[in-house]
């Protein structure tokens, strides 16, 4: 599964001149890890979404700031676009190298510079694991409060330029709003420079900048050090499983929750074929015969967590509910977590190949949303697994498919386009916490009006005058918005879905 | 460099009102003039002096969208915080971040533009991490959307968090949707005699446990904090902590709105400036002897002092790793620096964006820094 195509919007800065960057490296830093050669990066071809693919010109793996300094002032020289890259597991081809481009991979800047206990903070390189951040900080009774899936293997750089969730952010945010401030190497017109974008303190004078590079998908800045905020470990924590006759009866015992006053730590819902998959699986004890199951946690004292345990078990038990049943203890809630966090590799089990769509809609909106995609299963002779983070909105319908069938394949994405824009058309966004990407260029079209496109690459040349941080992503050019809305096809080229590794 | 953004002038606002400002807004950068954009003037105090014609966000006003049980609420610039308040507080919820009153009726355009929080900042977040979205008119009278209705939105860069606190600078925020979140069931202040540094000790010991304490005030060697949560949590944590409790719950609200709104006598207006520090919340106390009222934890420090003195605050305050503001001018003072100066590469980012955003420089030119 392994195409080779021309989807990126960006042409090749002028005088663009690779050989010169590499001589120049060789030269000046002999000690630097340089990767060239076929075997060696053909690895970072892609990130977690593997369906878009493309060998970069060269991988450079920096082991001291000075170094990546020294690098990006070449890269800057030399007019040589430069993709950023953590632990590749983003799902959207944020990652994807540049074909005429270097990949500059943070994965050995991965210390823990400090842990402040009495701060409750910690200032990390950006290839620090996002779990091993919790890991760390645990002697001190805190953790890092955003979890997304990949958090075995993401990295604290890779969250910051994705803005990463989890199943938590409800209660406890997203990145943005647990990072303080992150030192960046930003490529002006002039050089290198080095800003420090937030601050320890609760603010920082000027523009809120830092906003911006969360999310800003490597295209800004490189972030070489961030301060992030630790959060006071909960003392304990239970979840209730809940299940139901209907999608829907589900999504309105949710809103039944919201309304009551109630902010779970997390709230998660899935639906049929989600929990026909994941149940052989995970063996987490979901009732198979349900339409769809909620897992609704609490955290925080043993006498809030009773108090609210019960509050929120009396408002499921008038919200039209199945099955009730709460984790007695810590192995049990894990049980009840592990087949949601199992998800998307027990879906993985039972298809080929899934693609995994992310966008988050208004919560009332849910029951159109599903009934809009399960016609669109008949329509498109696939099946859908959903997952939902119901909390907040954010859904991830799984489309299984085979991408050895082209037919499928072409049915699949044109299946994933019609989830994206239902989701603009109900008041919402064609990606939650995904990201764009190189994946949903197109849609991009759909959400944003040529004149708001315009902006962000007015904010992205407001940091990179010459823009050559991973060119070619997130914002699409004109010409691909025109050509997407008179075929309605945003893939150009005939690339391949994810397969079966991805998980998140 | 930056990159002029592309308009197209035949879309027509949706709303007279809206066509009126982007008549406003073509007029004055054809005549090379500039505009203030004014809601209230509740602020008006805030930042530098700047003069201009006024753009009157007030009549824009209503709640367009809200939604108890999506936690979401849109509305129009010109919206009176007491009628948002007044709307949530129905259906049993707030904004969590406290936006300070000063005495006036502000508008909730008002408060994304300035960017302020109260007392609850450090427990809840601040303003900007409750901004879902915004309608911008940019210095062309385009209007745009950035961000939207939903808790989680990452397609394009985050413009409505960056320019949430941007003083108009950048252009009108014509809409907002904000996260909203359920009012805490039960509030109790506990208040303790301790010294600065025994305050501000307690105070960091105390946020790195699980404890929901949403609001915190020292002056005068009397450190107040203020409880709110499910009442089970509330009471633990008034075994926990000690102190004595303010018995008298309106006395207790009349603290808190006294700072959120700085209507305490500390702020009131004199011939001494009012100088806001923000810290790191362990910042050791900071050797100075003018009058000081804490909040946030320790990471909100005022000061009256004499204005004369702004420059050596600014110094300790980044020596402390955070920075100083001139919050309030003392009366009838003119000044000619409120911030603290951006480093020179933050400087040239923000030159690029006012000039893509407002190219002509129409809207409230030196409002923040005189160089834009």
């Amino acid at each position: 599964m392994s195409v080779h195509c021309d989807h990126q919007d960006e042409v090749v800065p002028r005088q663009s001149n690779y050989a010169g960057l590499i001589a120049e490296l060789r030269r000046n830093l002999p000690i630097l890890s340089i990767l060239d050669q076929m075997e060696d990066v053909k690895p970072y071809e892609c990130d977690g979404l593997s369906a878009y693919r493309q060998v970069p010109r060269a991988v450079i793996l920096p082991r001291t700031e000075s170094d990546l300094k020294r690098v990006l002032e070449a890269c800057r020289q030399h007019r040589v676009p430069v993709v950023v890259r953590g632990a590749g597991t983003g799902l959207s081809g944020g990652a994807m190298p540049h074909a005429e481009g270097v990949v500059v991979s943070l994965a050995r800047f991965m210390q823990i510079l400090e842990i402040d206990p009495q701060a409750r903070t910690a200032r990390v390189q950006p290839g620090v694991r996002n779990l091993a951040l919790s890991e760390a900080a645990a002697p001190h009774n805190l953790y890092y409060a955003p979890d997304p899936s990949s958090q075995i293997a993401c990295t604290l750089g890779g969250n910051v330029a994705e803005n990463s969730g989890g199943v938590h952010c409800l209660k406890y945010g997203l990145t943005v709003h647990n990072v303080l401030s992150a030192r960046a190497l930003v490529l002006s017109e002039d050089g290198i420079d080095e800003v420090t974008f937030g601050s320890a303190s609760p603010d920082a004078p000027g523009l809120d900048l830092l906003a911006a590079l969360n999310g800003s998908e490597g295209m800004l800045a490189v972030v070489t050090e961030i301060l992030v905020k630790l959060t006071p470990k909960p003392e304990i924590a239970q979840v209730v499983m809940a299940s139901f006759d209907s999608v829907v009866t589900a999504a309105d015992a949710v809103a039944a929750i919201i309304a009551a006053g109630i902010i779970p730590a997390g709230l998660e819902m899935m639906d049929k074929q989600a929990i026909a998959a994941v149940e052989p699986f995970a063996r987490a004890g979901y009732d198979t015969d349900a339409a769809a199951i909620l897992l609704c946690e609490s955290d925080g004292t043993s006498e809030e967590v009773a108090h609210e345990i019960a509050r929120i078990t009396e408002v499921l038990r008038n919200a039209g509910v199945r099955q009730i049943r709460t984790s007695q203890n810590e192995a049990e809630r894990l049980l009840f977590w592990a087949g949601r966090k199992a998800a998307f590799p027990a879906v993985g089990r039972i298809t080929p190949d899934y693609l995994c769509m992310d966008g988050t809609i208004p919560r009332k909106r849910l029951g159109e949303m599903l009934g809009a995609i399960s016609e669109m299963e008949k329509k498109y002779s696939l099946r859908c697994a959903n997952v939902f983070h119901a909390g907040d909105g954010n859904l991830h319908p799984l489309i299984m498919f085979d991408a050895n069938d082209p037919d499928e394949t072409t049915r699949a994405l044109a299946f994933g386009a019609e989830i994206l824009e239902l989701s603009v058309a109900l008041g919402g966004t064609i990606t939650g916490e995904h990201g764009v990407g190189i994946e949903k260029l197109a849609q991009m079209c759909v959400q944003f009006s040529p004149e708001e496109l315009s902006a962000f690459s007015a904010v992205k040349y407001a940091f990179d005058p010459q823009g050559l941080l991973n060119p070619g992503k997130v914002i699409p050019t004109a010409a691909r918005c025109r050509e997407y809305k008179q075929t309605g096809t945003g893939h150009r080229h005939d690339c391949h879905a994810h397969n079966h590794e991805v998980t998140a | 460099m930056s990159l002029a953004i592309q308009t197209v002038s035949t879309v027509q606002p949706d709303s007279p009102i809206l066509q009126r400002w982007q008549d406003q807004i073509r007029t004055a950068r054809a005549e090379e003039k500039t505009l203030v954009i004014t809601g209230a003037g509740s602020k008006s105090f805030y930042g530098l002096p700047i003069e201009g014609e006024a753009l009157d966000t007030r009549d824009y006003r209503g709640i367009i969208d809200y939604e108890p049980t999506e936690l979401v609420m849109t509305a129009r610039c010109g919206t009176p915080l007491s009628e948002i308040e007044a709307t949530l507080a129905a259906s049993g919820q707030m904004l969590a971040f406290e936006p300070p009153r000063f005495g006036g009726t502000p508008t909730i355009g008002g408060v994304v533009a300035a960017g302020l929080s109260g007392p609850r900042r450090m427990a809840a977040g601040a303003v900007r991490d409750f901004v879902l979205g915004v309608r911008l008119m940019t210095g062309t009278g385009d209007l745009m959307r950035f961000g939207g209705q939903v808790m989680k939105n990452v397609a394009g860069y985050d413009v409505s968090r960056m320019l949430t606190g941007s003083l108009g600078c950048f252009g009108v925020v014509a809409e907002v949707s904000l996260k909203v979140v359920p009012t805490l069931h039960q509030e109790t202040t506990l208040q303790f005699d301790v010294t600065e540094r025994e305050a501000l000790a307690n105070l960091n010991r105390w946020a790195g446990q699980p404890l929901p304490i949403s609001g915190s005030l020292w002056l005068d060697g009397k450190l107040s904090v203020r409880l709110s949560g499910a009442e089970p949590a509330v009471a633990a944590a008034r075994r926990k902590l000690g102190g004595e409790a303010l018995v008298d719950n309106s006395v207790a609200e009349a603290l808190w709105a006294g700072v959120r709104d700085q209507s305490h006598s500390f702020f009131a207006e004199d011939s001494s400036a009012l100088i806001r520090l923000s810290l790191p919340d362990t910042s050791a106390p900071i050797p100075r002897s003018e009058q000081q009222l804490i909040e946030w934890g320790g990471a909100q420090r005022w000061y009256r002092a004499d204005v004369s003195q702004l420059q050596q605050f600014c110094d300790l305050a980044t020596n402390a790793g955070g920075h100083a503001t001139l919050f309030r001018a003392p009366k009838g003072h003119r000044t000619s620096k409120a911030f603290t100066p951006l480093s020179k590469p933050l400087l040239r980012i923000h030159r690029a964006l006012k000039q893509s955003f407002d190219p002509a420089g129409v809207f409230n030119r030196g409002r923040m820094y005189p160089e834009f």
